[in-house]
């Protein structure tokens, strides 16, 4: 697609005034204070679209989100971010906007294949209908859900009041638990004319009129084969948390898979919104749990760009941001590789020596932040503390074992002796292993093209061969002055997936290393430099933060109306949007071989359902 | 060679295995040791680096947060005995995140108008995410983050609202669990005292703040919570909540302020408080949340 590039020169705002001069009557610049990019005309969306991709390079569409712009205009607005890859780069925002009452943008699934999940969920939440979408049904809720619930007018069950603070906790403030003013059993609504009793979900009646099930099969020649439709989870050991894969099998091989989510799903971004801006920090600990670090990283750069000159971000502050970004990836990746050696049966031996190590990493994340996953550590403008001096505590309770350390020295130990070592021996005692290769190699394959379309990010691109990593294609923080090579391998398979993980950690040992002086340089400078009010108004507008996380990319898309509670808060969550592609891996491979290309893909389910 | 990875990768978990019981065999009888402990946490262990819990537990670092707590002058305090040292001022309600702190400004019965003392204070800490905030935005370090992480209990209805007599715990308390910090914000206060006080002090024409004590003569905090513990503590106590009859409490500390071992068993003496470890851990019987009568 790279070669048919007509104006590689171009930047994302010079693309944005060429589609308008090439498309006049569909184009038109956001001139909204605060915003960027351009509004299309939906009716030749798809039209704009296939240009952007083939002509301008932007190929790879990131995020894809909804607004509900609620007296604000009353329209819905899609949001669409694309990239290019792998070249790097500012991306494109383009928009199209569509009346609330029925909401109707065309899918673009034939021109982004990645955005078939993403489009669901603006359904699913915003109600929004993508006539061309294949497979246009809910994702997170259910079939028996009432109404879409981000949307401005919706209301939820425990429903106390738009935003918080709320009145009643202050300073009359008498307790009561949600559950008095909305009895189990009276805090759900269904929709019109739904009966429960006779409820198929959407998906399962998809799936058995596809297997022709329900008619009479035996007497059919056709339908004497081997098919056979199995439930991977929602309860299963290899489904890394509730997930569900519903799966049809003819013998042992994968005919068709689909991921089925949302079990977890708690409406992270309405929770969002009610919430004050920095209220949200301690809330996006709880997306990939494993990483909550690089979470919060995201968010603050989010809201930092949103308060642009308000905050100015310490020289130190950036080096400890980092310093707990490469931490949290080196304990991800452990934990990841740990749990796709689990899912390939070596039960427990591999994980556990893994999390030996990432559990030295955590005692550090919890003498500086107070935690060892919800960090919290991050704040607009720099983080919450400096680092201890001492990693010491004081016995409490009953045979508290103490400990009094050396941060500094600490972290030393940690960089320099005990993460290679890990690194090293789980190199070892993998690598050159015959039954990983055999079980490894070849299974999961995903090229290089259909990463970019499907929208995948972090391992799992990079393992098909693409050279894209947001620390190098749009850098924050000090990473440019860092030193460290993005890590590729050719194959696309499960074992390239383990190699690039291996590798990356490698690589941000390589970045602690740096770190390491830049921090003894630094010590006793400021760590924080923005408001240290707790009603912080960001100025009205859009911001979209992202960072690398662990799994991928994790953005976060923010519209400020320039009150104290973001308007939207919409997370681009890595491990919900790199499922788009586990049906195509999976498909020819064996049952067994699933749950390995799952493991391979490392999802946490507190991200993908959100 | 066919066959060599996996020799390699069986060679990597026969040397943990052996490794594990080496220092088994070297600490032969003294593994609960401290010095043995301090071994398995450096550099140049090799073998096992688990702690036992419950018989052996890590002590959290100074900054960790669970549920928080509400600071106030310490019982034997000469001038202020037990006064909150919150101000009522509704900060940590208006930041926390998912809104689980409940405050009833304190009012003056003579004039009617507010005071700055609390006359109620809820934290659910079923909700409580632990994030911080109360303590990071308080103006007045009247609500910290507690390290005593093991709050289980039987009853959920009215057990995991903490009430202000719950939440409550001496300034002492603090100065012990996280010295350093709490040494940090004494100067940063420019004294011992509650800012207010201070001011107080000064209008009167006194010292702004008077010496406190620090935390090296603190006693252990009370909170031991071991089951054996709870059990003996709380034993008259045990089928109620919270809020539960402050008098046998009570008897149980006067008890304890002896220092003999109240009676036959296996007792030894935690801060103020005895405590039987041969004492069955009891089960305490569910209570009745409110509507279920």
């Amino acid at each position: 697609m790279s070669d048919q590039v007509q104006n590689p020169v171009l930047d994302a705002s010079g693309v944005a005034d060429a589609l308008v001069q090439r498309f006049p009557d569909a184009v038109k610049k956001d001139t909204r204070k605060g915003y960027e990019g351009v509004i299309i005309d939906h009716h030749k969306l798809l039209e704009v679209a296939g240009a952007i991709r083939d002509d301008y390079g932007f190929n790879y569409l990131s995020s894809l989100t909804a607004v509900d712009y609620l007296g604000m205009g009353d329209h819905m607005e899609v949001v669409y971010h694309a990239f290019r890859v792998p070249t790097g780069g500012a991306p494109l925002v383009f928009k199209a906007q569509t009346d609330r009452v029925e909401p109707t943008i065309p899918s673009l699934v034939k021109v982004y294949p990645g955005a078939d999940f993403q489009e669901r969920e603006a359904y699913d939440l915003y109600g929004i209908y993508f006539p061309g979408h294949p497979n246009l049904k809910r994702i997170l809720l259910w079939d028996g859900f009432e109404g879409h619930p981000m949307r401005k007018d919706w209301k939820e069950a425990y429903y106390e009041q738009e935003h918080k603070p709320f009145d009643s906790r202050w300073p009359g403030g008498n307790v009561f638990r949600g559950e008095e003013h909305n009895p189990f059993g009276h805090n759900v609504r269904y929709p019109a004319g739904f009966n429960l009793d006779n409820f198929t979900p959407q998906t399962e009646a998809q799936f058995q009129s596809e297997m022709s099930l329900g008619v009479d099969i035996m007497g059919d020649p056709a339908f004497t084969n081997e098919r056979l439709l199995v439930n991977l989870g929602p309860h299963h050991p290899s489904t890394h948390g509730v997930f569900r894969m519903m799966v049809q099998l003819n013998g042992e091989t994968i005919e068709s898979l689909e991921p089925v989510m949302g079990y977890l799903h708690r409406n992270h971004e309405k929770i969002g919104e009610r919430n004050t801006w920095f209220g949200n920090m301690p809330f996006t600990d709880r997306l990939d749990y494993l990483s909550s670090m690089g979470n919060n990283l995201g968010y603050a750069l989010a809201v930092e760009k949103l308060l642009g000159s308000q905050v100015k971000i310490p020289y130190r502050a950036e080096v400890i941001r980092v310093l707990m970004a490469e931490l949290t990836r080196i304990t991800n990746h452990l934990w990841a590789i740990g749990f796709l050696l689990n899912d390939l049966g070596a039960f427990f031996t591999p994980a556990l020596y893994c999390i030996q190590t990432r559990e030295y990493i955590l005692d550090f994340f919890e003498a500086t932040a107070g935690s060892r996953m919800m960090c919290n550590y991050m704040r607009f403008g720099g983080v919450f503390k400096d680092l201890p001096e001492r990693i010491r505590a004081e016995a409490l309770l009953l045979n508290d074992k103490v400990r009094d350390m050396d941060t500094m020295q600490y972290l030393k130990d940690l960089i320099t002796e005990r993460i290679p070592r890990s690194i090293d021996e789980l190199d070892e005692y993998l690598s050159d292993s015959e039954i990983i290769a055999s079980r490894c190699i070849g299974v999961g394959v995903l090229p290089a093209d259909v990463a970019i379309a499907n929208s995948a990010a972090g391992p799992l691109l990079r393992a098909s061969g693409v050279p894209y990593d947001l620390r190098r294609a749009l850098p924050y923080s000090i990473y440019p002055e860092l030193e460290f090579d993005v890590v590729t391998r050719p194959n696309g398979d499960l074992l390239d997936r383990y190699f690039v993980r291996l590798d990356e950690m490698r690589e941000s040992v390589r970045i602690l290393k740096q770190i390491l002086p830049l921090l003894e340089k630094t010590k006793g400078e400021s760590i924080f430099g923005g408001k240290t009010s707790y009603s912080i108004k960001a100025p009205a507008g859009e911001s979209y933060g992202m960072v690398e996380n662990p799994k991928g990319e994790l953005g976060y898309y923010v519209v400020s109306d320039g009150g104290g509670n973001p308007w939207r808060y919409h997370v681009r969550a890595p491990s919900f949007i790199n499922l788009t592609t586990l049906g195509l891996m999976a498909k020819g491979h064996k049952v067994a071989d699933v749950v390995a290309i799952l493991g391979g893909i490392d999802i946490v389910l507190g991200e993908t359902d959100r | 060679m066919f066959g060599t990875g996996i020799l390699k990768g069986l060679g990597v978990t026969f040397r943990h295995f052996v490794t594990t019981f080496i220092d088994d065999i070297k600490y032969l009888g003294k593994k609960r040791d401290l010095e043995v402990f301090q071994h398995k946490q450096s550099l140049a262990n090799v073998g096992l680096v688990t702690v036992e819990y419950p018989d052996e537990k890590l002590a959290v670092p100074e900054r960790f947060r669970f549920v928080p707590f509400l600071v106030t002058y310490n019982q034997d305090d000469p001038e202020y005995a037990g006064k909150d040292w919150c101000t009522s001022c509704g900060i940590c309600a208006k930041v926390c995140p998912p809104q689980c702190i409940w405050i009833v400004r304190g009012t003056d019965p003579n004039t009617g108008r507010p005071k700055p003392e609390p006359e109620q204070f809820y934290i659910d800490t079923d909700i409580c995410m632990n994030c911080g905030y109360c303590a990071e935005y308080c103006p007045f370090d009247a609500i910290k983050m507690d390290h005593n992480y093991e709050l289980a209990s039987y009853d959920r209805t009215t057990a995991h609202i903490h009430d202000k007599k719950r939440l409550s715990k001496e300034i002492r308390y603090w100065q012990s669990i996280a010295p350093t910090t709490a040494a940090e914000e004494m100067e940063a206060r420019k004294g011992y005292d509650h800012t207010d006080v201070q001011k107080a002090r000064k209008k009167a024409g006194l010292t702004p703040s008077r010496v406190g004590p620090t935390s090296d003569k603190a006693p252990e905090p009370e909170v031991v919570a071991a089951p054996a513990a709870a059990a003996t503590a709380e034993a008259p106590a045990a089928p109620v909540a919270v809020q539960a009859s402050p008098a046998p409490a009570d008897k149980a500390v006067e008890a304890a302020a002896t220092d003999k071992p109240p009676g036959p068993g296996n007792w030894v003496k935690r801060g103020k408080r005895w405590i039987n470890l041969d004492a069955p851990a009891e089960v305490k019987k569910r209570s009745r949340g409110p509507g279920e009568e």
